[in-house]
């Protein structure tokens, strides 16, 4: 009853999308105020809606439903609790309701929150965004319905692929869905100003709180990911260049570009044009990894011929709207008329170049993940993986990183190079003399290293001597209270700055100096590896709740003083007969000790592999670091100011 | 074919079966050839994988592939013979790295081509917008209303 429920309104659902795409439209054209008007309350429902269907559904998945056909192929009573839940998103229809419970969210919450947008703005906003929902729940009611039932359902469901039953990852699908969709908004804005034929400093302000949050979202997701990458799937490895990586990477390079160039529209009504052209290809790229995830075109050309209905319908979705879109674009781009004067070395052209990194090295990342089906249209089987994007995308980063500190402190208008150069001698003093210092004690001698942890220092450094540099002149008591009163999203900016650099060092140190040792350990007999004696002090069987476990006791000593115990495991899942390996790690703040238990060897031996790994840590605590300044600048004054505007009466603006 | 549909999320976790890839038996001798050994096989791919390199997999290819890839190293070839042993018999789908052959040219050169336009397009845009006029900022006639209005308050 209740999933029948769920499904009916997901069809109420896609109706009031219609009314919503259409009626606040013609509102707005023909300045209809209660046509118009109609967006918030249609928004309002649609997500109610959808989120009833939403609880439908998991409802089923908790009560272990088999009589719902989708429950039944991705759920198992013997499952823990968590992993019933995250079983919902665990599944193409599943994962596909979500996206639109989140499209219909923000736009929700666009309608709650935007008080303050002029009228006409808001209802085409808000009608653009309801398009999205319609072309999606029409996606999800006619391709990919979760509700379906069967007609004898079985004793027990098939459960959900172990590798997914982890915590790290039963969080990640929501958080880059929260990513990619939150960039809808931006595309909303963007059409909505096409269409109205004008943009200014406020369009910026407004436009930028939904991006920075979509990018916060897709940093959290894209880490959590990288991070199950590295614990579960048992070598230590934390980026493949998969596409599915690649699919949330792509959106999150047009993020962080749209992030900078709408502040340069902001504050000085220039890049008009480019940043709505980049909003609507951070948007669009979304589209693509939604494509190229659903419909596993990646894997194989003939896998998506035999089975295309899916895959056509996102291009279908895809074509129209970015090639709506771009078209908007080039019949009303010209009308944006830009004013900002600045010079060829400003904070402005340091955004351009900033723009052109980043949008550039996004457009290599997408050239690699299609090239395999490019060359399967011409019969050539070719390979595209981690090497070429080394090789091709790795500069990119590596000259941003090299000019951030010196665009970032760069005046609005026209700026004196000298004169922020000078400001940074101390931190490229710092980062050199941290890169000869790595290069004179590593071991072997690789450039990735020294190279790595200089950028990182530099970056880090060079934010840092940013805000010091914003805190004025006096004693260092004043410039510290001054510091304390700075807005906050001077704040964020060096979180995020200085999270981008703890994350270089993270990599580079990870890729540059990782230990491997493979051996067949005898129980009892330690073995040596760097300063690490390591031995095997058993392996045991265990019973877990829905798989059986091989635990193996490994005992490290460094030095012969502080000693670690690791418990490595080998896990099977004998609904799916699959096996997992759950590693053991010991994470510490230089490097992490990180050992996986093996098959047995003749004599009562063990396979064990044992990793050091340096700087692990550093990759995923920059990327909270960059996400936290994300946030703290989403705090910022302006935002809360211009969200709080509508409620509180126009008490006469200050002069700035 | 369902199936595949379904994992496409977990594709990665499909294509990256955990386990031990490298066996302890297959390790060589000399840790100067294992070397060279591990370095070709993070640049070959399992061919039954997806995007796995022949060093991470543990599918039985892999280690057919690694083993023959020692073969190689201990009979004396060089890295460069080896590759070129491997693509021979599988083609060059087990190359990590595209070589520059035909098309290919296209996707080495798309980013740094792309860079050069862009910087251009970008310098062009700088150098128009460093030289245009402060333009004046009229009201709208909507926006003078609007200022009327907050003017009477």
């Amino acid at each position: 009853m209740i999933t029948e429920l769920g499904h009916f309104a997901l069809i109420l659902a896609l109706g009031v999308a219609v009314v919503q795409m259409i009626v606040p439209m013609i509102g707005a054209h023909k300045g209809w105020r209660g046509w118009m008007e109609m967006a918030v309350p249609a928004a309002t429902i649609q997500f109610l809606l959808v989120l009833g269907s939403f609880l439908a559904l998991t409802y089923a998945f908790v009560t272990s439903d088999f009589s719902v056909q989708l429950v039944t192929l991705n759920s198992h009573t013997a499952k823990p609790m968590l992993y019933k839940v995250s079983g919902v998103w665990g599944n193409h229809e599943g994962s596909m309701l979500l996206w639109v419970l989140i499209v219909a969210l923000f736009g929700a919450m666009a309608a709650w929150f935007g008080g303050n947008l002029p009228q006409r703005l808001k209802a085409r906003v808000l009608a653009v965004q309801s398009s999205i929902s319609v072309a999606f729940l029409a996606f999800v009611l006619f391709t990919s319905n979760p509700f379906i039932r069967i007609e004898q359902p079985p004793f027990d469901g098939r459960d959900l692929n172990p590798l997914l039953q982890d915590v790290g990852l039963a969080f990640h699908p929501p958080f880059l869905y929260l990513g990619y969709v939150g960039l809808s908004m931006a595309f909303s804005f963007a059409v909505a100003a096409l269409i109205e034929g004008r943009i200014d400093a406020a369009w910026g302000r407004w436009v930028r709180p939904w991006t920075l949050a979509a990018w916060i979202f897709l940093t959290i997701g894209i880490a959590l990911g990288s991070w199950w990458a590295y614990y579960e799937l048992g070598w230590g490895g934390f980026w493949f260049w998969d596409p599915v990586e690649n699919a949330s990477f792509m959106p999150w390079l047009f993020a962080a570009a749209l992030l900078h160039s709408a502040i340069v529209v902001e504050k000085r009504e220039s890049l008009k044009s480019w940043t709505i052209l980049l909003a609507i290809l951070a948007f669009g790229f979304s589209l693509i990894g939604t494509f190229i995830v659903r419909s596993g075109v990646i894997t194989s050309v003939h896998a998506f011929a035999s089975d295309p209905e899916r895959g056509v319908f996102i291009l279908l979705i895809l074509a129209l709207f970015t090639g709506g879109a771009l078209t908007l674009f080039a019949a009303r781009a010209n009308t944006m008329e830009a004013r900002g004067v600045f010079g060829f070395v400003s904070r402005e052209s340091a955004l351009v170049t900033n723009n052109i990194l980043l949008a550039v090295s996004s457009f290599v990342v997408f050239v690699g993940t299609i090239w395999p089906l490019i060359g399967e249209i011409f019969d050539r089987k070719i390979s595209v993986g981690p090497p070429f994007f080394e090789a091709a995308f790795t500069p990119f980063m590596v000259v941003l990183a090299l000019l951030l500190p010196i665009g970032s402190m760069l005046p609005w208008k026209r700026a004196k190079l000298g004169r922020v150069v000078k400001k940074l001698v101390p931190a490229f003093v710092l980062a050199v003399a941290v890169g000869s210092l790595v290069w004179a004690i590593q071991a072997d001698k690789t450039a990735l290293g020294p190279i790595g942890m200089f950028l990182g220092t530099w970056l880090v450094a060079g934010a840092f001597t940013d805000l010091a540099g914003r805190t004025g002149r006096g004693t260092i008591g004043n410039r510290l209270s001054r510091a304390t009163r700075l807005p906050r999203s001077d704040w964020g900016k060096l979180c995020a700055h200085a999270g981008f650099g703890i994350t270089i060092m993270g990599i580079s140190g990870l890729m540059a100096w990782s230990i491997e040792d493979i051996r067949v350990a005898q129980v009892g007999e330690p073995f040596q590896v760097s300063n690490y004696e390591v031995t095997l002090m058993g392996v045991g069987q265990e019973q877990g709740p829905n798989y059986m476990s091989t635990k193996a006791e490994i005992r490290v000593v460094r030095n012969g003083t502080s000693t670690t115990t690791l418990y490595p495991e080998k896990r099977v899942y004998p609904v799916q007969a699959m096996p997992t390996t759950e590693a053991a790690i010991a994470n510490g703040f230089w490097r992490d000790i990180y050992v996986v238990i093996g098959d047995p060897q003749a004599g009562g031996a063990w396979a064990v592999r044992t990793f050091i790994k340096p700087f692990a840590n550093w990759i995923w605590a920059g990327s909270i670091i960059m996400a936290l300044g994300g946030l703290i600048s989403l705090t910022d004054r302006r935002f809360r100011v211009a969200a709080g505007a509508a409620k509180t009466p126009m008490q006469g603006v200050p002069a700035e | 074919m369902k199936r595949l549909i379904l994992s496409s999320l977990l594709a990665m976790s499909l294509s990256m079966s955990p386990a031990l890839a490298v066996n302890p038996d297959e390790v060589l001798g000399d840790p100067a050839l294992e070397q060279r050994a591990r370095d070709i096989s993070i640049d070959l791919r399992c061919v039954v994988c997806r995007g796995e390199n022949i060093d991470e997999s543990n599918a039985p290819i892999a280690r057919d592939l690694r083993l023959l890839v020692r073969e190689r190293l201990v009979e004396g070839d060089s890295n460069d013979e080896v590759v070129d042993f491997v693509v021979e018999r599988y083609g060059e789908y087990v190359l990590m790295k595209p070589n520059t052959s035909g098309a290919n040219v296209i996707l080495w050169a798309a980013g740094p081509v792309l860079l050069i336009v862009a910087l251009i397009a970008g310098g062009l845009y700088l150098r128009r917008r460093s030289q245009a006029k402060e333009t004046a900022v009229a009201l709208s006639s909507d926006e003078e209303a609007r200022l009327q209005e907050l003017l009477k308050d």
